[in-house]
């Protein structure tokens, strides 16, 4: 089961940290945004 | 379209719960490999999406060298993105998988190894997109694409055309190919909702890559405004 469960949580692991990574760009392309609109 | 959005993001969560509920709970245990055989149904439906989406990779990659349109390159961007995201998975599912059922985590047989290569290929891609000198080089990254779709073939057929430790095709690979109906139910669970999971992904990639195109058009436009370059 260890096997099973390890696969999962790594799967999961992968698409939440790129979620994250993709939350992070959508910030600095809006602070960007902002600097550029001053 | 913010509306639909969340709408899509909420059918998305309940399509990944559900699938993981079939592919835990309801789906029953294999005979041979016991409980670890239900990690197929997160590889088979990442390699699905992944597959997918470098298809869908070399479609906007052509559009883009015909048409050079910036929502073509956009496209391209995010479905290479997500499929690397979906790729990794397959590739960390697979040793894991493998370790108790071969007794190795890897062997360099045709499937592992081109996925590998797949892999590198669309790795290499992002880089060459982030950091080509003088800026994102599109031309370049698209006519890597090709290259990289060539290899999905290749991927997809090498259990077909090689010998491999990898298993041989569960669908359509012959008489002794299938699996039981209730498995067959959970697997579909989990590649519609794996789906579902890279269409939503794309779609804020590319609003993402969109909104940065912008942003680079609006630097560029600001730095030709500063040099008093002025078109006539």
């Amino acid at each position: 089961m260890k096997f099973l469960y390890a696969a999962y949580l790594i799967t999961w692991a992968v698409i939440i940290v790129y979620i994250l990574t993709m939350m992070r760009g959508f910030q600095k392309v809006s602070q960007e945004m902002k600097d550029l609109e001053r | 379209m913010k509306l639909l959005f969340r709408i899509f993001i909420a059918l998305t969560v309940v399509a990944l719960a559900f699938a993981a509920y079939e592919g835990l709970v309801v789906a029953p245990t294999e005979q041979t490999m016991g409980n670890v055989q239900r990690i197929f149904y997160y590889h088979v439906p990442s390699a699905w999406t992944a597959f997918l989406l470098f298809f869908a990779n070399f479609i906007a990659s052509i559009a883009y060298l015909i048409w050079r349109k910036p929502a073509a390159d956009a496209v391209a961007a995010a479905t290479a993105e997500v499929g690397v995201v979906f790729c990794t998975v397959v590739l960390v599912t697979g040793p894991i998988w493998a370790r108790p059922v071969w007794g190795i985590w890897w062997t360099w047989d045709a499937r592992l190894t081109s996925t590998l290569v797949l892999w590198l290929i669309y790795v290499s891609y992002l880089l060459l997109r982030k950091y080509s000198i003088g800026g994102p080089n599109p031309v370049l990254a698209a006519s890597l694409a090709i290259f990289g779709c060539i290899d999905a073939v290749f991927v997809f057929m090498a259990i077909r055309w090689f010998r491999t430790q990898h298993p041989q095709p569960v669908f359509g690979g012959g008489a002794n190919s299938g699996i039981d109906p209730r498995m067959l139910h959970a697997f579909l669970v989990n590649m519609a909702a794996f789906t579902a999971l890279g269409i939503l992904l794309i779609w804020v990639r590319f609003v993402l890559e969109r909104v940065r195109q912008r942003v680079e058009e609006a630097h560029a436009m600001k730095a030709l405004a500063g040099t008093g370059v002025r078109a006539r």
